[in-house]
């Protein structure tokens, strides 16, 4: 827990050096204060998302993908301890006050959430939700915050928007209710979107229009944008780059084609077999054997040591972030360049 | 919306007529006749005779039962045995007193409830939360009588703020009315209002949980939209709920407080109306009663069409 990484500063991962760093994360941890003391739930994480790019951030349910989110958004439980440095378009946000950290939100980041059905209010009509934001944000009036909400709602795709804005996220298909939280979170014009499993509580069809319409949205607007997943397909034709997560841990990081082609850290290599593919031949799929551990037993040493095929005395000390090939993996074996 | 109330203003007459049924079988299943107890202990059976045959007292229960209906359709309850007036004059003037008395408790209740529940939840397991639960606690478990001889004994006879007992209809001033509603709102609140405390604390610690407040959150708006629009609009729907329950207990659990604070109400009426088998009365008040409360909860649903639209297209 105490070793040390050098945080990757965007350029040298990222071909067109040129592009602005929206998002910094360094060496952020989170732990959880209860009676018993501090639970360690994530552990040094460092990544950072330039505009216009996507970075997915991957992992098993239970990796601390979500509450690193919600670290970086400033909407982490009250009993959560941060530290590590969070940097927004060249300001350390992570030391701002509770009340400065609300002021950002919205205006500069906005944020999907995976059930538009409940993270929308259920008796609060869409409008009222779309201007209360554009309002408070935006300092519009009530005519131009209900013009703007009308236009976002037809630029995410969604027919007859006045009537729309009148009426309730229950009387929306799963598919519609994502396109307005969508067209919530990009209404103040933000640098960076977060977007927690965006698509995982919809249907496979719709899935695909979801994620067509945030890459539409990232191009046209330049949008950093943090993509948490489990799913590596999304994550290979989604993200140019991908931070694997196990345990609290960043475990692997890299471009996503380098890290699906030929991952080094076992836990990604397990990830990828695990997913059906339709085009090798295999008759049946490997699982990952075993759960990860909950928060507060884990393993000394290599998190993935017990469930890792290749681990040996050495995983019990704890390998630090390195480049391995052309990604960097927290492994002591990674596993060799296969191309 | 229109269909919607429509049902609701339908389901109200089961809600008015089964009491009256009950009640009016109930009076003339018990012992006692009101003939015998108008004409006092020296009557003849021929006096008390010719006394039933006037009231209709001598006829078939169905009879009875019959022009009982009638007499409801037409709007005319009969004259009370005892008073020899009217049912339909003598009921208002003894219901308004009930209903701005429940009135002003609800409301009381109402208020003290959202407050303190509101700030228990926002400040969770703080020595302030534990101080409001408990004193919850203490308000359901405390009968009402005991809190009205308290309220009694420490605002109007130790401090003086308050007349002991009495009645000021509003006519006579607002200042004047207030000072005799209020200790006798506030005895027959309280219960309520613990009930509330504790109904509105942890519906909105259950809202707070709710994904779409930390939407509202990572929109940045502030803490004070979140909880005042966001969490409350649907963290008041329970408190509504007891509010209409409480509704209903206030209007018929004012007897005891209307009699110790001497208030000319109509739950004092009743139990008098029973005690002289005043049965045109005890008719018309149970009426009144169920009547109000009908419109009562008549109010809470729309209220609740109001504040959540998922309840309109069911």
């Amino acid at each position: 827990m105490t070793a040390h990484i050098t945080p990757l500063p965007a350029e040298t991962v990222s071909p067109g050096a040129a592009r602005k760093t929206v998002l910094e994360v360094e060496n952020l941890s989170l732990a959880f204060r209860n009676a018993d003391g501090l639970l360690p739930i994530v552990t040094d994480v460092s990544f950072a998302i330039a505009e216009g790019e996507a970075v997915a951030l991957v992992g098993e349910s239970g990796c601390g993908k979500s509450i690193t989110a919600s670290a970086i958004m400033g909407i982490a439980p009250d009993n959560a301890e941060i530290a590590g440095n969070i940097t927004l378009n060249g300001t350390v946000i992570s030391a701002l006050p509770p009340k400065d950290r609300r002021r950002l939100c919205g205006r500069h980041m906005g944020f999907i959430f995976q059930e538009p059905m409940t993270a929308l209010h259920p008796t609060l009509s869409i409008g009222r939700q779309m201007t209360d934001t554009l309002r408070h944000n935006l300092g519009l009036s009530h005519k131009d915050a209900t013009d703007r909400a009308a236009e976002l709602l037809d630029r995410v795709g969604i027919p007859r928007a006045r009537d729309i804005l009148r009426g309730y996220v229950h009387e929306l298909s799963g598919g519609m209710r994502q396109r307005v939280m969508i067209a919530l979170a990009i209404s103040c014009g933000p640098s960076l979107i977060i977007a927690d499993e965006p698509t995982t509580a919809l249907d496979v069809t719709i899935q695909a229009q979801v994620l067509d319409l945030l890459e539409d949205m990232r191009r046209e607007l330049n949008l950093a944008m943090l993509f948490i997943t489990h799913d590596l397909e999304v994550v290979g034709d989604f993200c140019e780059k991908a931070v694997v997560m196990y345990a609290g841990d960043v475990v692997e990081r890299g471009f996503s084609a380098d890290i699906v082609r030929s991952p080094a850290h076992p836990y990604a290599r397990g990830l990828i077999d695990a997913v059906p593919a339709h085009d090798d031949g295999r008759t049946r799929l490997t699982p990952i054997l075993g759960t990860v551990p909950p928060v507060g037993q884990w393993p000394e040493g290599c998190r993935f040591a017990p469930r890792c095929g290749r681990a040996d005395a050495q995983c019990r000390t704890r390998p630090s972030l390195e480049r391995h090939g052309v990604t960097d993996a927290r492994c002591w074996h990674p596993l060799e360049d296969r191309p | 919306m229109l269909r919607y109330l429509g049902k609701r203003f339908l389901l109200i007459l089961p809600t008015i007529f089964v009491p009256l049924i009950l009640v009016f079988l109930l009076l003339r299943l018990s012992p006692g006749d009101p003939a015998g107890m108008m004409l006092g202990d020296q009557a003849t059976a021929e006096q008390i005779a010719a006394l039933r045959n006037q009231l209709g007292l001598d006829q078939p229960i169905w009879v009875q039962f019959l022009f009982w209906i009638r007499g409801i359709v037409t709007l005319d309850l009969g004259n009370s045995i005892f008073f020899r007036e009217p049912v339909m004059q003598i009921i208002p003037r003894y219901a308004g007193v009930t209903i701005l008395l429940a009135v002003v408790a609800l409301a009381l209740a109402v208020l003290i409830g959202v407050t303190l529940g509101l700030i228990s939840a926002m400040n969770r397991n703080k020595p302030i939360d534990r101080g409001v639960v408990t004193a919850a606690v203490l308000g359901i478990s405390l009968p009402e009588f005991w809190f009205a001889l308290l309220l009694i004994f420490v605002f109007a006879v130790t401090l003086r703020w308050f007349p002991v007992a009495g009645y000021n209809p509003p006519t006579a001033g607002l200042i004047a009315f207030g000072a005799t509603i209020f200790l006798p709102a506030l005895a027959l609140g309280v219960r309520q209002s613990a009930l509330m405390t504790r109904m509105m604390r942890s519906s909105m610690l259950d809202v707070l949980n709710e994904p779409y407040i930390t939407t509202a959150r990572a929109q940045g708006l502030p803490e004070s939209t979140v909880i005042g629009r966001y969490a409350m609009r649907t963290a008041a729907m329970p408190v509504i709920t007891v509010a209409g329950l409480s509704a209903g207990y206030l209007l018929g659990g004012a007897v005891t407080i209307e009699i110790i604070f001497a208030l000319p109400g109509l739950g004092r009426m009743l139990v008098e109306a029973v005690g002289r088998r005043d049965y045109p009365l005890v008719e018309g008040g149970v009426l009144a009663i169920s009547l109000v409360l009908a419109v009562l909860n008549l109010v809470i649903d729309l209220i609740y069409a109001i504040l959540d639209p998922r309840i309109r297209y069911q």
